[in-house]
C-alpha cells in the first residue's frame, strides 16, 4: 500500500539575490513499513523536501507547489495543499520527525518527561497519568535504564546518544505511520551511530511504520534502507532499491558518492577518491545537467549535450531510475 | 542549594567588607578636614574644630576609626560625652553634623521614597518593555515592529531629566491628562492614592528609558529563541503557535531578563539621582547628591555602602532565581 505519494514538489525561496530553487519538481513514493533513504550533499534539498512535507517551512518565506498524498488514520490527505492549522493535527501524530542535533533539539528548561508527555497530550484527550505511563513505556523501549526516575531528568543530564533516544521516544509516542529521521546519527559518535540505527530499525519493525532516512552517510544507507533516492541540487538524480544502487550505480554522481566511501574489502590505494569541484550555487545553477561541471564522464555523451539539456529521470528497468544521458534508451 | 546559598552569602559579606574599607580609605585620605567641615563656612575657631574632632572620633588612628565604624554598625555608637552626648543606635552609619542627625535615620527616611519610585517604575517598564518586545518579535518587519523601533530610539536617546520635564509640561500642564502632583511625597501607608498620584510621573519618566532598552532586548531574545532547534521540535510535535510562544519560546527568551531586571532594580535603589532631582523627591539619590555638594562625608560613606550592599544582595537573589528558572545552572 502506498503511504505517501509526492508529486512535482517544488520549494523556492525568494532571496535578495534571486530565487533559490531548493527542491525542483520532485516525485517519489513510499509504501507502508518501507524505509526510503534520501542521500546527497549538504544543500541538495534533502531536508527542505521533508520540512515541506511536515509543513515546517513558514509559508511567507517560500513558494511551495506540488502535492503529497498521505494515507492518514483518518483517510487520505494532501500535506502540501492542506490548511496549516489542519495539518498540525497530523504533525507529531501520523507523521513524526527526529532531527540531526539531539543536543539542541530538546528544550533545556523542561524535563524529558514533561516534553514527551506534552507530545502525547496534544493528540490524545487522556489523563496526564496515562501520558506519563506511555512516556515511561517509550523510554524503556528506546533503552533508557530506570525510565520511571529518569523521566524527571533534564536534557543536559543525558549524553548525546541518550538524548537522541529521548527524541525517538518522543517521536514514537503517538504510533506514527511515518517517521522522518533527518540525519539522526550525524552528530553522534561512531559507536553510538550504529546503536541508534539498529534501534530505529528494530522500532520500525515493532511499530510497523514507514521511515524516511535523510543522510549523507552511504554506510548507514546500506544497512538500513529498502530504497534510495539520490538528490543533487534540488533534484532526484537516481532512485533504486538499495541492492541495485550499490551493485550498479548509473548516474556518475552516485558513482562518485559510492567511490568516496572508504572500503576495507578493496585493495589499498593511496588516496580516497573524491568528487571534484563544489556543489553549485543554488541561485545560478549551471545550464544543462546541474552536475555537468563536476562530471568526469560527460565526454561519453558528446555534442555538449550535458551542458545544454537537463536529462529526464528515466526508468532503466527493475524500478531503477536515473537522470543521465549515459545509458539512456540502451 | 543550602550550601550554595551560604557559600554565596559568605562571599557577599567579604565583598561588603572590602567595599566598606575602600570607601573608608577614600573618606579618610580626602584633602578635607571632616572636623573643620562640621562647623560651618566661616568657622575659624580652632577650639570648636578640635572639640568636634574629638567628639566624632576623627582624632583617633585610622584603623581605630574604621573599627569603631564597623562596631557601630552592629552595636550602635555614641559621640561625645555628658549632656551633649549624641547616641546613634545600631546599625549606626555615623552622625551628620551638618544635618544634626544620625545617618541611619536620614537613610531610613530616604530609602522608602527611592524604593517606592523604583518598584513602580520597574513594574511599568517590565510590562511595557516585555509586552512591546514580544509583539515586535512576533510581527517582525510589520507596523508594530516599526513603531516599537521608533519608541526604542526615542526612549534610549532622551535623557531622563528631559523626559521628566517634557512629561510635566505636556501631560500635566498643557493637556491636563493627570492632575498636577501637588504636595510632597506621601508614604504609601498614609495615603496610597496620593502616594501613587505624586509618583506617577517619576515612574513614567524612569520607565520610559528602561522600557525602551527592554523592548529591544526582549525583541532580539524572542527572535533568537524562535530560531532554536527545540522550537522546531515543539512545532514538529503539532503544538499551536500560541503554545509554542507562550510555553516554549518565552520561558527561554525571558530568563536573561530576570538577571537584567534584578540588577537594574538594584541600581535604581542606590538612588535615581536625576529623576529624584527633577521631581523633588526626598530619596537616596538626592540625599547623596546634597551630601556630595556639602562634603557631608558620613552620608557619602553610608550611601555608597548602602548602594554596594543592595547590588550585592540583588546579585545573590538574581542568581538564586536564575537557578530556579534554568535547570542547567542548578547545583546538585
Amino acid at each position: 500500500m502506498t503511504l505517501l505519494k509526492v508529486e512535482n514538489l517544488s520549494v523556492d525561496f525568494p532571496t535578495p539575490d534571486g530565487l533559490v530553487s531548493a527542491v525542483h519538481e520532485t516525485s517519489f513514493e513510499i509504501s507502508a513499513g518501507e524505509t526510503l533513504a534520501i542521500v546527497g550533499e549538504s544543500g541538495s534539498g534533502k531536508t527542505v523536501t521533508n520540512l515541506a512535507l511536515m509543513g515546517l517551512i513558514p509559508s511567507r518565506t517560500a513558494n511551495i507547489s506540488g502535492s503529497a498524498k498521505f494515507e492518514s488514520h483518518d483517510g487520505p490527505i494532501d500535506l502540501i495543499s492542506m490548511d496549516r492549522n489542519e495539518l498540525r493535527k497530523y504533525r507529531g501524530k501520523d507523521i513524526a520527525m527526529i532531527f540531526q542535533d539531539p543536543m539542541s533539539s530538546l528544550h533545556p528548561f523542561y524535563t524529558i518527561g514533561d516534553q514527551i508527555i506534552e507530545a502525547h497530550q496534544i493528540h490524545n484527550k487522556v489523563d496526564i497519568k496515562v501520558s506519563k505511563a506511555r512516556a515511561i513505556e517509550l523510554l524503556e523501549l528506546v533503552g533508557i535504564q530506570g525510565a520511571d526516575t529518569r523521566i524527571k531528568a533534564f536534557p543536559h543530564q543525558f549524553s548525546g546518544g541518550m538524548r537522541q533516544r529521548v527524541m525517538i521516544a518522543m517521536a514514537l509516542v503517538n504510533n506514527p505511520l511515518l517517521l522522518i529521521a533527518d540525519e539522526p546519527t550525524t552528530a553522534l559518535d561512531v559507536t553510538v551511530q550504529a546503536q541508534i540505527i539498529k534501534l530505529l530499525a528494530d522500532l520500525q519493525q515493532e511499530f510497523k511504520m514507514a521511515m524516511i532516512l535523510i543522510t549523507h552517510d552511504m554506510g548507514v544507507v546500506a544497512g538500513a534502507a529498502d530504497r534510495v533516492n539520490v538528490m543533487y541540487a534540488g533534484r532526484i538524480v537516481e532512485s533504486a532499491n538499495v541492492r541495485d544502487l550499490y551493485a550498479n550505480p548509473l548516474m556518475p554522481y552516485t558513482q562518485g558518492l559510492l567511490a568516496s566511501v572508504p572500503r576495507m574489502d578493496r585493495p589499498h590505494t593511496n588516496r580516497l577518491s573524491a568528487i571534484p569541484g563544489q556543489p553549485p550555487s543554488m541561485i545560478a545553477l549551471p545550464t544543462g545537467c546541474s552536475f555537468n561541471p563536476r562530471c568526469t564522464r560527460k565526454s561519453e555523451v558528446g555534442d555538449s549535450k550535458c551542458e545544454t539539456q537537463m536529462p529526464d529521470l528515466t526508468p532503466r528497468g527493475n524500478g531503477h531510475l536515473s537522470r543521465c544521458f549515459i545509458g539512456e534508451g540502451a | 542549594m543550602f550550601a550554595y546559598i551560604s557559600r554565596r552569602l559568605s562571599v557577599s559579606l567579604l565583598i561588603l567588607l572590602t567595599v566598606s574599607f575602600a570607601v573608608y580609605v577614600i573618606f579618610a585620605f580626602l584633602p578635607f578636614d571632616p572636623a573643620a567641615l562640621t562647623c560651618g563656612k566661616n568657622c575659624n575657631d580652632p577650639g570648636i574644630i578640635e572639640a568636634n574632632r574629638h567628639r566624632l572620633g576623627y582624632d583617633l588612628p585610622f584603623f581605630t576609626q574604621y573599627f569603631l565604624f564597623l562596631k557601630g554598625l552592629f552595636l550602635g555608637r555614641s559621640f561625645g560625652e555628658g549632656a551633649a552626648m549624641i547616641n546613634c543606635p545600631a546599625p549606626s552609619l555615623g552622625y551628620s553634623f551638618q544635618q544634626h542627625a544620625c545617618v541611619t535615620n536620614l537613610i531610613g527616611e530616604a530609602l522608602p521614597v527611592t524604593f517606592s519610585l523604583a518598584i513602580g517604575a520597574i513594574v511599568m517598564w517590565l510590562a511595557l518593555g516585555i509586552g512591546l518586545g514580544i509583539l515586535a518579535a512576533r510581527f517582525r518587519g510589520r507596523i508594530v515592529d516599526q513603531l516599537s523601533t521608533i519608541f526604542v530610539l526615542i526612549g534610549t536617546s532622551l535623557p531622563t531629566f528631559l523626559t521628566g520635564l517634557l512629561l510635566m509640561v505636556f501631560v500635566v500642564i498643557r493637556w491636563h491628562l493627570i492632575p498636577f502632583p501637588s504636595g510632597n511625597y506621601t508614604p504609601f501607608l498614609e495615603n496610597p492614592f496620593e502616594w501613587a498620584q505624586i509618583l506617577f510621573l517619576p515612574w513614567l519618566t524612569l520607565a520610559f528609558a528602561y522600557a525602551a532598552l527592554y523592548t529591544r532586548f526582549v525583541r532580539s531574545s524572542v527572535i533568537d529563541t524562535s530560531n532554536e532547534d527545540y522550537i522546531r521540535t515543539a512545532r514538529a510535535k503539532g503544538l499551536s503557535e500560541s503554545v509554542i510562544l507562550g510555553k516554549h519560546t518565552l520561558r527561554a527568551a525571558l530568563a536573561p531578563i530576570a538577571t537584567m531586571a534584578g540588577l537594574d532594580f538594584a541600581g535604581l535603589l542606590g538612588g535615581a539621582i536625576l529623576t529624584e532631582s527633577v521631581f523633588n523627591l526626598p530619596g537616596l539619590g538626592r540625599l547623596a547628591i546634597s551630601a556630595v555638594v556639602k562634603y557631608d562625608l558620613p552620608i557619602i560613606v553610608a550611601t555608597t555602602l548602602l548602594a554596594a550592599f543592595i547590588v550585592v544582595i540583588m546579585n545573590l537573589i538574581v542568581d538564586i532565581l536564575y537557578a530556579y528558572i534554568d535547570p542547567r545552572v542548578r547545583v546538585a
